[in-house]
């Protein structure tokens, strides 16, 4: 098989130039897309995001009306969850799964690119709703009615049926990811034998399969209270409009874990290769993501400590709630069990993996403080939480797939990448990062509440070493995408294996990666 | 050292910082004005040490293994990867932890959902933007809206040391005494929070939900809207003033009187001008929030006053709208006083571009309610 740079030689004949995308059949190549789209998707967001940050570098009021602030956050969240940490995961599982369980492809290749291209009429039905009359939807992300079934703009319309269409993306491909891992595993690859990242997905994609249709139903009925008179969410009418937030968090509680299980994947897989020392306790850790998994149905209205709900629910929730942390204990002594005594290098995938490991456990612990519920009582909508949930999907989940792209860009590109500019831009990420995140614990707690285009004179010196972490993270961000586009361009050829420590069956095929792989299974021992 | 003075001498080292809640850097929780807010502030500093020591100790050993067990430094990596029995430690260990955490949390969500045997309550009804208060047992109702002015909001006046934290109309309750608190919404969620009394319910429309307080010290009490209630959500403050019951008594006595000179205010006759001037301020402080200041409203959402086809229209049908609200525009007759209703139908109609010259007399809004 070749390994020059004219990978697709050897095939027999898919359509080039721009229709090699669109009409492709390819795991890499959608992966590819996926990877692509979730970046760009993740600049657009962050930009939002830049744009919050403005406005709270100071008091008062000075580019954004409150109304703006508000659509600005609400796309911020939407975006960055649907279309950066999501897409960014699936791309991960196109590019991967299959050289790692010795597949040829997924399953259903012609689906795999309905899946993708499913996502880009979403992307531009919430992009676009910017400038529709009303402007953007502005109820946050959670779209809590009444808020959301008053606010008349046609943007929500658009926001309610992008998600549909990006749930319908999500369980197809769900289908599609399931059944490869079942079906297509390579002779002698057992299932306790499967790498852990492909566990993570496999377990992610059966939350996803579970959770999906359950937030398009909430949407249905918010649509339907919207536009033809029905009541789901109107006491006026019998509705109720807590009901929306159970069906909401039913969804939403496990969608949280969508977005870390496969960032457990990916931190299982780079530290045992850089620590070169086996993964510690590889049966406990699929225990413990199956077990997340079964948790995180039954914690959902710990997002709901404040409606008033009756003791014996709150109670239940609490502890619910607090049970997640034990297997997600596991994981982290498992991890810091895998670098002992063993022969650590640090290189950028590495650092970021260590990051991850240390900050997400920072975001671990501020969810179990959020976890007691007289203490969430105090801490629910303020800024606490938004430090927990960054610290939980930044530096839990958007720093992991940044070092999972180091990881494995030797084995896409088939160069390697600058390591000192890789190095830069993880220091600047995490440094900027915790600027930007740690100092909300504080303002949250001191009673800053969220969402709030202004603040009081007591929260402005954290606010605005905030708002300087906050655009440092967003420039540093810009040096990632250079690092990828060097590396794409050229640089020091990548072997097959470029990292000693490394295992896996993806390491057998050269770099870059030929078009069509594993044609013939390979034999697992 | 006992558990319980650890904990004490935490919070002693945070009450550095607590001890001054406005001040800038504020690191912690406020100072607890209540019972139940001050076994928060407690279960917090606890969960803080629990959290920090599990912190050091893991990564502790995390930060010592990088620092030997790399290869720069010539270790040679192991090949272990199981023990089953560390593993069945640290799963138990924690859930040991969990328990002891468990348990005093439980204690107080017990105590915070006990609404029994109450003093009084008063009903608080949140809608966008601000609260109304209803003392049931007294008879005495008023609205409170945000007191900073939109010049400070907009940079174009100095920010006071209460910016978004002042109301021109205060809750007020008697200390040492069970205050129940009823809550609901009008049209959307808000939620009632007020840091020191650790306290946060969600006001939900159609449905009344209870929580309750009993401060113990005078003093004035700062809080906010916590839930994403539109565009000025974060512009609904709410300010509790806690009185020794004497000037609590006093306070209930003023109250019935303003209320019975507004009511009289309604059978005088007044001019149209008079009511124009009243109705700049009663237009400003509850309309200019969505249908703008200068009355150029937000269209779609928020018409404009200005050449409206309503406060140009029939006058029946302007007051209509006002009494009982349509869509997103609010019912205001459980909140303005007949008086008010006129002075803003009259500054609607004969300012803010428009001159039909045409008013209504309170006792006409009395008599339509």
């Amino acid at each position: 098989m070749s390994t020059n740079t004219a990978t697709h030689h050897d095939d027999h004949g898919h359509p080039t130039g721009i229709m090699r995308w669109v009409a492709s059949t390819n795991h890499k190549d959608i992966g590819t897309l996926y990877l692509w789209f979730s970046f760009f998707m993740f600049l657009f967001a962050g930009a939002l995001a830049l744009g919050i940050r403005a406005e709270l570098f100071q008091p008062g009021l000075q580019f954004l009306e409150p109304e703006n602030f508000n659509r600005l956050t609400t796309l911020h969240g939407l975006i960055m969850i649907f279309g950066a940490i999501m897409p960014a995961f699936v791309g991960f599982a196109n590019w991967m799964i299959p050289l790692m369980i010795g597949a040829s492809d997924l399953a259903f290749p012609r689906l795999n690119n309905m899946s993708f291209w499913l996502m880009i009429p979403a992307a531009l039905l919430l992009m676009t709703s910017i400038f529709v009359p009303g402007g953007a939807i502005a109820g946050g992300w959670t779209m809590y009615p009444p808020l959301s079934v008053q606010n008349p703009s046609m943007s929500v319309d658009m926001s309610i049926l992008a998600l549909h269409i990006l749930g319908v993306s999500s369980i197809v491909g769900s289908i599609n990811i399931i059944t490869t891992i079942l079906n297509m595993r390579a002779p002698g690859m057992t299932m306790m034998k499967m790498p852990l990242f492909v566990w993570t997905w496999l377990i992610t994609a059966f939350l996803l399969i579970a959770s999906m249709p359950v937030l398009a139903g909430a949407l249905t009925m918010l649509l339907t209270d919207r536009h033809f008179g029905t009541s789901f969410f109107d006491a006026a009418g019998g509705g109720d409009p807590v009901l929306w937030q159970h069906v909401f968090w039913f969804f939403g509680h496990p969608e949280v874990y969508i977005m870390i299980l496969p960032a457990f994947g990916l931190i299982s897989t780079i530290i045992p290769t850089f620590a070169r020392k086996p993964l510690f306790g590889y049966a406990s850790m699929v225990y413990a993501t199956a077990a997340i998994a079964l948790l995180s149905f039954v914690v959902w209205a710990h997002h709901m400590f404040t409606t008033g709900m009756p003791v014996a629910g709150q109670l239940f929730f609490m502890y619910s709630t607090m049970l997640i942390s034990i297997p997600t204990g596991v994981k982290v002594f498992n991890w810091v069990a895998t670098m002992w005594r063993g022969s650590m290098t640090f290189e950028t995938p590495m650092l970021f993996s260590i990051a991850v490991v240390f900050l997400f456990t920072i975001g671990g612990f501020s969810g179990l403080v959020c976890a007691i519920l007289p203490v969430d009582i105090q801490v629910q909508d303020t800024y606490y939480v938004v430090a927990h949930f960054h610290y939980v999907l930044f530096s839990g989940a958007a720093m992991s797939i940044m070092g999972a792209v180091y990881y494995w860009l030797p084995k896409w590109t088939g160069f390697m990448y600058d390591e000192t500019l890789g190095k830069w831009h993880f220091w600047l990420t995490t440094i900027a990062f915790n600027v930007t995140f740690f100092p909300m614990h504080f303002t949250g707690l001191a009673g800053m509440p969220r969402r709030v285009p202004d603040y009081a004179l007591q929260f402005a010196e954290f606010n605005m070493i905030s708002s300087f972490g906050a655009f440092a993270l967003g420039i540093s961000q810009l040096l990632f995408l250079y690092i990828v586009v060097k590396c794409i361009k050229g640089g020091t050829k990548a072997d097959a294996k470029p990292w000693d420590g490394a295992e896996g069956l993806e390491w057998t095929v050269p770099s870059p990666a030929p078009f069509h792989t594993f044609e013939v299974p390979p034999t697992v021992k | 050292m006992n558990k319980r003075s650890i904990l004490s001498l935490g919070a002693a080292f945070l009450s550095v910082y607590a001890a001054n809640s406005h001040a800038a850097y504020a690191l912690n929780l406020k100072t607890p004005a209540t019972e139940i807010a001050s076994q928060i502030y407690d279960l917090h500093m606890m969960m803080i040490w629990v959290c920090l020591a599990i912190f050091v100790v893991v990564f502790g050993l995390m930060f010592y293994s990088i620092l030997k067990h790399r290869k720069s430094a010539g270790h040679v990596a192991s090949q272990f990867h199981e023990n089953h029995w560390l593993e069945v430690v640290w799963t138990i260990i924690p859930v040991i932890i969990l328990a002891g955490m468990a348990y005093p949390a439980t204690k107080t969500i017990l105590a915070m959902k006990d609404t029994a045997a109450s003093d009084m309550s008063i009903k608080v009804t949140g809608s966008q933007w601000k609260w109304s208060y209803d003392y049931l047992d007294q008879d005495v109702k008023f609205v409170s809206t945000l007191a900073t002015s939109d010049d400070q909001i907009h940079n174009k006046a100095e920010k006071g040391e209460n910016y978004l934290l002042e109301v021109d109309n205060p809750m007020v309750v008697p200390v040492g005494k069970k205050i129940k608190v009823l809550l609901t919404a009008a049209d959307v969620i808000h939620a009632f929070w007020v840091p020191e009394f650790g306290i946060k319910q969600d006001a939900i429309p159609g449905f009344v939900r209870e929580t309750w307080f009993r401060v113990d010290k005078p003093g004035t009490y700062r809080g906010q809207c916590a839930e994403l209630c539109g565009k000025a959500h974060g512009y609904m403050p709410i300010v509790v003033e806690a009185m020794e019951e004497d000037d609590y008594n006093a306070w209930i006595v003023a109250k019935k009187d303003a209320a019975a000179a507004a009511d009289a205010g309604a059978d005088q006759e007044w001019t149209k001008d008079d009511l124009v001037a009243a109705g700049k301020g009663v237009y400003e402080k509850n309309c200019a929030v969505c249908h703008q200041v200068n009355g150029a409203g937000m269209p779609p959402a928020f018409p404009a006053m200005t050449g409206s086809a309503i406060a140009t229209g029939p006058l029946e049908g302007h007051l209509d709208i006002i009494l009982n609200g349509k869509n997103i525009m609010p019912a205001w007759a459980a909140v303005l006083n007949d008086v008010d209703i006129a002075a803003v139908i009259a500054y609607e109609r004969n300012a803010l571009g428009n001159n039909t010259g045409d008013f209504i007399q309170p006792s006409a809004v009395k008599a339509a309610r």
